[in-house]
């Protein structure tokens, strides 16, 4: 039960790492390969404002999304909107070359020391439940989770701008002839993805630790629950980073050292099986 | 006040370094209903593309109202009036049908049309408006098709193949609707294959071959072996020996 608890709240922070994966995947096709670093990114922009401006965490993450989707919509505009195409090799090198500035970047302004965002009592503070001591901030990354991929899911299912969304990813030059912009409405997503990566960043900067190299980790826990619920689905993405959680947990109690590996295991399999994922295009 | 709407000299497209349409001199004045034809490759197609933007042209070849619009963003060319029922409907695929046709409204533009009036000329899809819009048969579909280009009330409707691959029966109910969207003041460029028909329904005949115009004229004046010699570079006697 403990295990099943434990996996189920890991598996939240994992679906905040892995929704705006899903979000731009679903959209654009396009697979970002700097998401961890961007994660990381965010982090440590929390960090740096919560020494500086000494604010509530709570209140940095806050001033943080605007700041996110501003970056994101601009990073999409006038950066990745020129390496979308057919081929998807352009936009993959350039987000692989993001990821690449921003480590190092990271490295040169804050060391390759793991850093953490102070979430005072927030951080230890658990409540007993069916046996089990749950903690409260991985409670609240989990419910947090779960907000998110209902609201990205009502988005596209029920509004306006989650039609555009789905009909330049269906077909593009239709959509432009219904007098859609595709390359704003691709800036839009990535701006509700970066938004989705500054929470993810924030929490997982009061969770645990942030350090210049994680990035690649993060991205490829992303990945995994993106892939493991289908691509472009944003329940199955909860479905996939639940399982991914689960699973790791399962690992870490047979033996600290097979916890990630077990995670890598399932993956695979879900691959060889079920090489679509398990929920592929839920959306609408 | 000039009644031409659309107005091209000299149009040239490309695909590459293939050229598809060579110095095309074409006007479509208000309230007209114009049928082009011509064989596959033609270049019919791709005359509507270059007029909705799909197709990269000149300026100065492509007039709205006098306005030089070549090479204008599609949804740009979809505001000022111009819609296109795409070959082969190309539906969004996500989307169910009322979605389909709340596409068309993106463009902002006021006028008659509305979902209810689209239920109204076409009820089977209020009965279907939840499903997939894929997953309508064919003949839907195109009234799918028809209905979001409506949706963004525009002055001019240009179709591209709306009978291919239907059946005669659903045809008929398709083009029945014409008469109804063009009592609204619509002018209409027609892509058809099915000449006969294009005679039929239009008040003007365009016939392309290999990229070029080889035919122009009232409908109802054009005479078979016009139309044959325009379409193939054949006498219809030589069309005939052909087929036979």
């Amino acid at each position: 039960m403990d295990t099943l608890v434990q996996g189920l709240l890991l598996g939240g922070l994992y679906c905040l790492f892995a929704l705006g994966q899903s979000l731009m995947f679903g959209v654009m096709r396009l697979t970002n390969t700097a998401q961890g670093d961007f994660i990381v990114l965010a982090g440590f922009a929390a960090i740096a404002a919560a020494g500086l401006l000494a604010w509530h965490p709570a209140f940095i993450a806050l001033a943080l999304l605007p700041l996110a989707f501003v970056a994101g919509y601009g990073l999409q505009r006038w950066v990745l909107n020129g390496a979308l195409g057919r081929d998807p090799l352009p936009s993959l090198v350039v987000t692989f070359g993001l990821a690449i500035v921003i480590q190092n970047g990271l490295l040169q302004l804050f060391s390759a020391d793991p850093r953490s965002l102070d979430a005072g009592a927030l951080a230890t503070r658990s409540v007993a439940a069916g046996g089990t001591a749950v903690g409260v901030l991985p409670a609240l990354i989990f419910a947090i989770a779960l907000a998110a991929t209902a609201a990205l899911q009502w988005l596209f299912g029920r509004t306006r701008l989650g039609r555009a969304f789905r009909a330049v990813s269906d077909d593009r030059e239709i959509a432009e002839l219904m007098g859609l912009d595709a390359r704003k409405v691709y800036a839009f997503a990535t701006g509700i993805a970066f938004v989705l990566i500054a929470v993810a960043g924030v929490l997982q900067a009061m969770r645990t630790t942030v350090s210049p190299s994680d990035g690649p980790l993060l991205l490829l826990f992303a990945f995994e629950a993106v892939i493991i619920g289908g691509m472009g689905s944003f329940w199955g993405t909860f479905a996939g980073a639940m399982l991914l959680g689960i699973t790791q947990q399962i690992g870490f109690r047979l033996d600290p050292g097979w916890g990630i590996w077990l995670g890598h295991l399932v993956f695979l399999a879900v691959l060889v099986v079920r090489p679509q994922g398990l929920f592929p295009k839920t959306r609408g | 006040m000039s009644t031409e709407l659309i107005e091209t000299r000299a149009l040239e497209a490309f695909y590459g370094d293939a050229q598809a349409l060579f110095g095309i001199d074409f006007t479509l004045h208000a309230g007209e209903v114009v049928a082009i034809i011509g064989a596959n490759g033609a270049g019919k197609s791709t005359l509507l593309k270059a007029l909705t933007g799909l197709v990269a042209v000149k300026r100065e070849s492509v007039r709205w109202r006098g306005t030089p619009i070549g090479g204008d963003a599609p949804g740009d060319i979809v505001r000022r009036g111009l819609a296109l029922v795409p070959e082969g409907r190309r539906l969004f695929a996500s989307l169910s049908v009322e979605e389909n046709l709340l596409m068309g409204s993106f463009a902002g533009r006021a006028g008659p049309w509305s979902l209810q009036r689209l239920y109204a000329m076409f009820p089977v899809l209020r009965e279907k408006r939840h499903m997939p819009g894929t997953s309508l048969s064919g003949g839907q579909q195109q009234m799918v098709a028809i209905g979001r280009a409506l949706m963004s009330n525009p002055e001019v409707l240009l179709c591209d193949e709306l009978s291919l691959g239907l059946a005669p029966i659903v045809i008929k109910e398709i083009y029945d609707a014409l008469p109804a969207i063009v009592a609204e003041g619509m002018s209409v460029v027609l892509v058809e294959q099915d000449v006969s028909l294009a005679q039929r329904v239009s008040q003007r005949v365009v016939c392309l071959q290999e990229g070029r115009v080889s035919l122009e004229g009232r409908s109802a004046a054009l005479t078979r072996e016009q139309i044959a010699e325009a379409y193939f570079g054949l006498h219809a006697a030589a069309v005939d020996e052909v087929r036979a």
